[in-house]
């Protein structure tokens, strides 16, 4: 009986070619449109969203300026951070620009940055040579340090930099380490025209400065801590260090950044998504407003077939099928063009082109749906026209 | 009732109700046919001969009376087991052949079978054998509008044969056809009704109606009995 009303309905939507075609395009464009939109979405959202935690997944990161009467936080006070409850660890970020001496060439515009050993721990993937200072090297009176390619470029004139010695302002370092590209957020700034990079033990910088304060500082939260928890803990202990004053400090969580955007995206997707389905609709109507039709062109033959014996069901069966059939064909069509319309779009947004099946099945759930929702009511009509009305029909 | 009535009607009755007024179209008619009769209903235009076959073939229900065709009795029956003893009891035959313009001769015949579910081998088989026994084996594959008026006559008849039915029903079938052809149709008749088919015919014109072994006669929906010789 499937076979047979299948086999009939592709007859049907043959012998009317153009105007299958033409019904068939809204669901077409409708299918395109969600397959296209929601991958593309789904592309920026996954790219963005890896770089993202790339940068700061269990991280967050605090400015604290202060206020007029303390300026930025003590070691004591990074102490008190290191003590709350799913912090792993506090990584100050102090910069400052220094001159190198090597072979009695002068470099004045080195970078110097002081870091936090779980700063480098966490970031091991930027060691690229040699080792990273241990725990006992942080305590600020040893001299060891890493430096960067560019500082071997153009200091070090190339040579192998693990070994080597070095004066900053002044004061004798021994390279350890050589680091690549630096994932921070907090140091992405462009420096074409500096010297380099040579990165110390936080002390030895607030040393090298003579400061006391720390006005940047990262702090790791423990694997499985919950986040959020973490965060408003340390927002207590730094209103308790700054006594409640107003925009002494402020913390950017990247977990509830990722979290925001995540839920931005999702937003963006069901949108996105509504406007296509919006124009799938439209498409259902064009494929009801044809099957309509379809049956009131077909009056005499359905009252012939039901005079040859066709049950209702059957009838209902057949129009159904060549609603189905037609809505299939389009959201197949559908299909190929949205994944066209994805990989077109994923290039020209220089993003990563992948194939979301969840998006395959909307389409394909979604064409097979309105075939079924549209063409109900045409095939309903159909089944119950009267055999003797419909063959008097002309 | 014997075992060899294949349609009984007692009191049927038909009214068309109208904005102000009720139309009697059938009053009162009782019918039997048995097995294997060649019957011929004669009337004049508006007399009611259609919506009699309506009610016959199973297309129209009655508005009073009982009726048994096969032993069935069809008032008891829903929608779907109509359509089931259309497609096993019933051939019809129309006065404009209802071919379907799109399908072949072949595939026409093949229709009643489809809805018999009879497999496909076999459907194609039993089709050709009746497009043959009408004796149009070489236009098997012609669509209707490459078919003369009474080869498409024969066509249908071919389709109404299929499904072997316990009766033809033909009518007006000659009512499109010119003289010539129509003979060639009264002729398949008188072949089909030798082999033992039941045939009602319905018809105005009383030459064709002649064809038939038995005639009966309905005016203004009362029937009456034309000379009776019983096959
Ligand atoms: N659906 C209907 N509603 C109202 N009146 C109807 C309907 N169908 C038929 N009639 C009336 O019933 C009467 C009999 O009609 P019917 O079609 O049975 O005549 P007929 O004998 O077949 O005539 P013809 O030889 O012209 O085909 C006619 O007067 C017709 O107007
Ligand atoms: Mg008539």
């Amino acid at each position: 009986m499937f076979v047979e009303s299948f086999r009939m309905a592709l007859r049907n939507i043959k012998s009317n070619k153009m105007r299958s075609f033409l019904t068939m395009l809204g669901i077409v464009i409708g299918v395109a449109a969600v397959i296209g939109l929601v991958t593309i979405v789904q592309g920026v959202t996954s790219r963005v969203m890896d770089e993202f935690s790339d940068l700061g997944a269990g991280m967050m990161s605090v400015s604290a300026p202060g206020t007029a009467l303390k300026r930025g936080l003590t070691e004591s006070d990074v102490e008190t951070l290191r003590a709350i409850d799913g912090v792993e660890g506090v990584s100050p970020n102090l910069s400052t620009t220094g001159s190198a001496v090597k072979n009695r060439e002068i470099f004045d515009n080195v970078t110097i940055e002081g870091d936090d050993l779980s700063y480098f721990q966490r970031n091991s993937s930027m060691l690229e040579e040699g080792r990273i200072f241990n725990a006992s090297e942080a305590d600020g009176n040893t001299y060891v340090c890493m430096v960067d390619k560019t500082f071997v470029t153009k200091v070090l004139n190339g040579t192998d930099p693990i070994g080597q010695t070095v004066r900053l302002n002044g004061i004798e370092y021994t390279i350890i380490g050589r680091l690549g590209a630096n994932n921070s957020m907090m140091s992405m700034s462009d420096t074409s025209n500096s010297d380099g990079t040579v990165y110390l033990p936080y002390r030895n910088v607030m040393h090298m400065t003579g400061t006391a304060q720390i006005q940047s500082l990262e702090v790791y939260t423990k694997d499985g801590a919950d986040s959020s928890a973490v965060e408003s803990a340390l927002r207590a202990a730094l209103d308790r260090i700054y006594n409640n004053a107003d925009n002494a400090y402020a913390v950017i969580n990247m977990e509830s950044l990722l979290s925001v955007m995540d839920t931005v995206s999702g937003m963006l997707t069901t949108m996105l998504g509504g406007i296509a389905a919006i124009s799938l609709l439209v498409g259902g109507i064009g494929i009801m407003n044809m099957m309509l039709v379809s049956v009131t062109e077909r009056t005499r033959e359905i009252g012939l077939r039901k005079a040859l014996g066709a049950e209702p069901r059957r009838i209902q069966i057949q129009f159904l099928m060549e609603s189905i059939l037609l809505s299939l064909i389009g959201g197949a069509i559908g299909i190929v063009f949205g994944l066209l319309i994805a990989f077109i779009g994923s290039s020209v947004l220089n993003t990563t082109f992948r194939i979301s099946y969840g998006a395959i099945a909307l389409g394909a759930g979604f064409s097979a749906a309105v075939g079924i929702i549209f063409g109900w009511m045409p095939a309903k009509r159909a089944s119950e026209l009267n055999p003797i009305d419909a063959l008097r029909a002309d | 009732m014997a075992g060899d009535e294949i349609l009984y009607m007692h009191d049927i009755c038909k009214d068309y109700v109208m904005a102000d007024s009720v139309l009697h179209v059938l009053k009162n008619i009782t019918l039997t046919v048995r097995k294997g009769q060649f019957l011929a209903i004669l009337g004049p235009s508006g007399s009611g001969k259609s919506t009699l076959m309506n009610i016959i073939g199973c297309l129209d229900v009655p508005t009073s009376g009982d009726y048994w065709l096969a032993g069935r009795y069809v008032a008891d029956e829903d929608e779907t087991s109509l359509s089931h003893i259309r497609n096993r009891e019933i051939g019809f035959v129309f006065q404009s052949f209802q071919l379907l313009q799109r399908q072949t001769a072949l595939e026409n015949v093949e229709l009643p079978l489809i809805y018999a579910n009879m497999p496909e081998k076999k459907r194609k088989e039993r089709a050709q054998e009746c497009l043959e026994m009408v004796g149009l084996s070489d236009k098997m594959d012609n669509y209707p509008n490459q078919l003369s008026g009474g080869q498409q006559q024969r066509v249908a008849i071919a389709r109404a044969m299929a499904n072997h039915p316990s009766i033809l029903l033909a009518d007006e079938p000659t009512g499109a056809l010119d003289q010539r052809t129509g003979a060639q149709v009264m002729e398949l008749f008188h072949e089909l009704n030798d082999e033992g088919n039941t045939i009602i015919m319905i018809t105005h014109d009383s030459k064709i109606a002649s064809h038939a072994k038995r005639i009966v006669k309905i005016l203004d929906g009362v029937i009456s009995e034309g000379d009776t010789s019983d096959a």
